[in-house]
């Protein structure tokens, strides 16, 4: 396979820092992108020559190894060559090292950078400053762009369709970037998006992003097609926002009789580090109809869908 | 039990094995605004029938109870009574401080959490509901920690201890000063309706105060406490719910500013109430003369001003529900000069004889104060109870309200004997106390 063109449709963007801004037709089309890099990642020569010379940096503050892992195949198998860096973000000023960070990673001239960072805003900062292209690998409680796009192609593969189908996000929405990401994705694909999590973890405001709110998993869940749950951080589960792991477990933990409320074809979904008697039971975690292993192929799949769609963008393309 | 018969070859226990009647009797219900002379019929336990065509005349075979117009009213509920269990046994076991809610028409209590341990776990609630069964003989409702530990810091497993029955959580004796956890238990217990009781007193201000702060304290050379410190707590507290909409009812206020803040949640449709200790209502802080540490409690007796304020506060209906306070301490605990003596007043035998002064003394209704001890508590706590209907358990009083009595502490049936009201001259007390239909105390002249 070779470089592809979209006569009809092309991403019209330099980056993807956010989900906010794009339209329900370029989702489509980085989903279509993506269905193929999925079949290409099937095949046994899986890669292709679309990023061939092009340097891609995966510039982390913060330590994730199953995101940063997913764009460095990603951007392998497209033929970049692929740099690996971690900055600790603790240990110096942020706002300086970051801003210093960007001009010197400027002056090496790469072509892409992936970047993560604990700060909202702070990777739409950092494409200010540079002249490649950004793509956002999670900034803060903001934005997990390529998590959401996964997540809607796991979705429609296995549902055929995103319009109209009622997907539930559980847990903790407050902190969750990827809970934000989805609800305006799914939204924009015509989804009906509810939000299940106790008040402590709601942030305020938040059905004015297009969500009906539940407090109560039983209703929130009711005739669900999809039921997305989020990671709660340990730090999270010991009284200051919930008393407990047990009592979230009792309350929001997905357990059978919970996801008894969801349709019976009901898909299992979680963007992972999964907490086993948390969040998700293990035995609903190993259902039939989860599909979380899932989720981590297309994560690949959407990262190649991006990287490609970026590309007409490059510098000197 | 302390039951005996009457001289009256007619009376009888008012067991639950058979129906019975209570007769001849001036029948008050706050929750219905009634008050009209009729007799009452219990079966099984419950409420069957009750009104004016059974003033005179019972069904036969029913065990027949003649009240002789003395008042009949539904049994008292106090949300705001500590034992020592478990603990301080020594102190007050749910059996004595149950003897003590019987003797004095409290037919339901609420039990704080600060016990030793804490009630923050639901095998603690579980604890207290086994213990009360086996050993009360009124019903008991367990109150859970709003925090751990009562700490003020993480929030407790408030959705599994409700489910294990807690009825309503507090911090007991202590502020939740910190206001981020505050406004996050009442975020997150709004979501289980569950209710927060909150002790209204900023630790700072209070500092080492052991009385109410003015001319008599610095008379005395004690350290006061301003009400200030209760009022600055409660506005802070108040302006948490107008944010989080999270049920709450300031456990006991004393003093006019408080009241005020109240009146204006309750105004603003605020999901806000109160409570009223039977000290405030009661005693002022004359009564501690020369540092009787009996009148040592917690919120301190305030001035004359304050304790009409708070009367006319239960009247009006500001003040929701008033309380015993029940906090029962040994005499180790208060024979100590005043400063290092324990807080605390036993409460349950003598609330309603203490409060019946004031409708002596014109200052309350019967109705207005029954309503503050029976249907508004049971309204906030969601109980059935509280009232007389049909099908309801017989939670009932039959009240003497004229009977000139002496209040010994060693009649009590309490273990511990720190009252407020030792050798106090009361007029009125509860003839007879019935739960689910069967006599717990009775006592004649």
């Amino acid at each position: 396979m070779s470089k592809r063109t979209h006569s009809t449709a092309q991403y019209p963007h330099r980056h993807l820092l956010s989900i906010e801004g794009l339209t329900a037709g370029e989702l489509t089309l980085l989903l279509d992108l993506a269905e193929k890099a999925a079949a290409q990642s099937r095949e046994i020569m899986k890669k292709t020559d679309t990023l061939r010379g092009r340097t891609q940096v995966n510039l982390f503050f913060e330590a994730s190894t199953r995101t940063q892992s997913s764009f460095e195949l990603a951007g392998k198998r497209l033929g970049a060559d692929v740099m690996n860096m971690s900055v600790s973000a603790s240990s110096v000023n942020k706002g300086e090292t970051l801003l210093d960070t960007a001009v010197t990673l400027n002056a090496m001239r790469p072509d892409i950078l992936v970047v993560r960072h604990s700060e909202a805003g702070a990777v739409e900062l950092l494409s200010q400053k540079v002249d490649c292209s950004v793509i956002n690998a999670g900034d803060g409680s903001h934005q997990h762009p390529t998590q959401a796009l996964l997540d809607a192609l796991t979705i429609r593969r296995n549902k055929g369709k995103i319009e109209t189908l009622i997907v539930t996000i559980c847990g903790d929405i407050l902190h969750s970037r990827v809970a934000r990401s989805n609800i305006m994705t799914l939204n924009a694909l015509g989804a009906q998006v509810r939000v299940v999590a106790p008040s402590t973890l709601l942030p305020p405001g938040v059905e004015d992003l297009g969500v009906e709110v539940f407090t109560s998993m039983a209703e929130g869940l009711k005739d669900a097609d999809v039921v997305m749950m989020l990671r709660l951080q340990r730090e999270r589960m010991s009284g200051a926002f919930v008393p407990s792991t047990r009592e979230y477990f009792r309350f929001f933990g997905l357990d059978h009789d919970k996801l008894a409320h969801a349709r019976p074809d009901a898909l299992i979904m979680h963007p992972g580090p999964m907490n086993r008697g948390v969040e998700i039971d293990s035995a609903v975690a190993d259902d039939e109809r989860s599909v979380i292993r899932e989720q981590v192929e297309m994560g690949v799949a959407v990262r190649m869908a991006v990287l490609e769609a970026l590309a007409r963008h490059l510098p000197n393309s | 039990m302390a039951a005996q018969n009457d001289n009256d070859p007619k009376v009888g226990e008012g067991s639950s094995d058979g129906p019975s009647a209570l007769i001849n009797a001036r029948i008050v219900d706050p929750a219905s605004g009634h008050d009209e002379l009729g007799g009452l019929l219990i079966e099984d336990g419950m409420i069957a029938d009750f009104g004016p065509h059974l003033r005179r005349n019972a069904p036969k075979g029913a065990d027949i109870i003649d009240c002789r117009g003395k008042v009949l009213a539904p049994g008292l509920i106090d949300m705001q009574v500590a034992t020592g269990e478990p603990g301080d046994e020594h102190r007050e076991t749910l059996e004595t401080a149950s003897r003590a809610a019987a003797a004095g028409g409290v037919t339901t209590m609420m039990v704080t959490p600060d016990t030793d341990p804490v009630i923050d776990d639901v095998a603690l609630v579980d604890f207290i509901q086994r213990r009360a069964r086996d050993t009360a003989q009124v019903h008991v409702l367990p109150s859970a920690a709003l925090t751990k530990e009562l700490a003020g810091q993480e929030m407790s497993e408030i959705g599994l201890l409700r489910e294990a029955g807690a009825v309503a959580f507090s911090n007991g004796p202590h502020s939740v000063v910190n206001a981020q956890v505050m406004c996050r238990l009442l975020t997150y217990a709004r979501d289980f309706d569950a209710l927060v009781i909150h002790h209204v007193e900023d630790p700072d201000l209070a500092r080492s105060g052991v009385m109410n702060s003015g001319s008599m304290a610095s008379r005395l050379g004690l350290p006061g406490i301003h009400s200030a410190a209760e009022t600055i707590m409660l506005e802070r507290d108040v302006r948490l719910v107008d944010w989080t909409r999270g049920r709450y009812h300031a456990a006991m206020i004393s003093c006019d500013d408080s009241l005020g803040v109240i009146r204006q949640a309750k105004k603003r449709k605020l999901p806000v109430t109160c409570g009223v200790s039977i000290n405030n209502l009661a005693l002022n802080e004359n009564d501690i003369g020369p540092y009787r540490t009996f009148f040592k409690v917690r919120p301190p007796l305030r001035c004359e001003d304050e304790r009409r304020a708070m009367v006319e506060g239960v009247a009006r209906g500001h003040i929701d529900v008033i309380v015993s306070a029940h906090n029962p301490q040994d005499v180790d605990a208060k024979r100590r000069p005043f400063q290092e003596a324990s807080d605390g007043a036993i409460g349950l035998e003598t609330m309603l004889s203490a409060a019946l002064r004031l409708v002596h003394d014109d200052e309350l209704t019967l109705l207005e104060l029954l309503r503050a001890m029976t249907a508004r508590p049971a309204e906030i706590l969601g109980l059935a109870s509280g009232r007389i209907a049909q099908g309801l358990p017989a939670d009932l009083i039959v009240v003497d309200l004229d009977v000139p009595w002496v209040v010994a502490p060693e009649k009590l049936q309490s273990r511990s004997k720190n009252t407020a009201f030792d050798e106090a001259r009361l007029t009125g007390y509860v003839c007879r106390t019935l739960v689910n239909g069967r006599t717990v105390h009775q006592r004649s002249r």
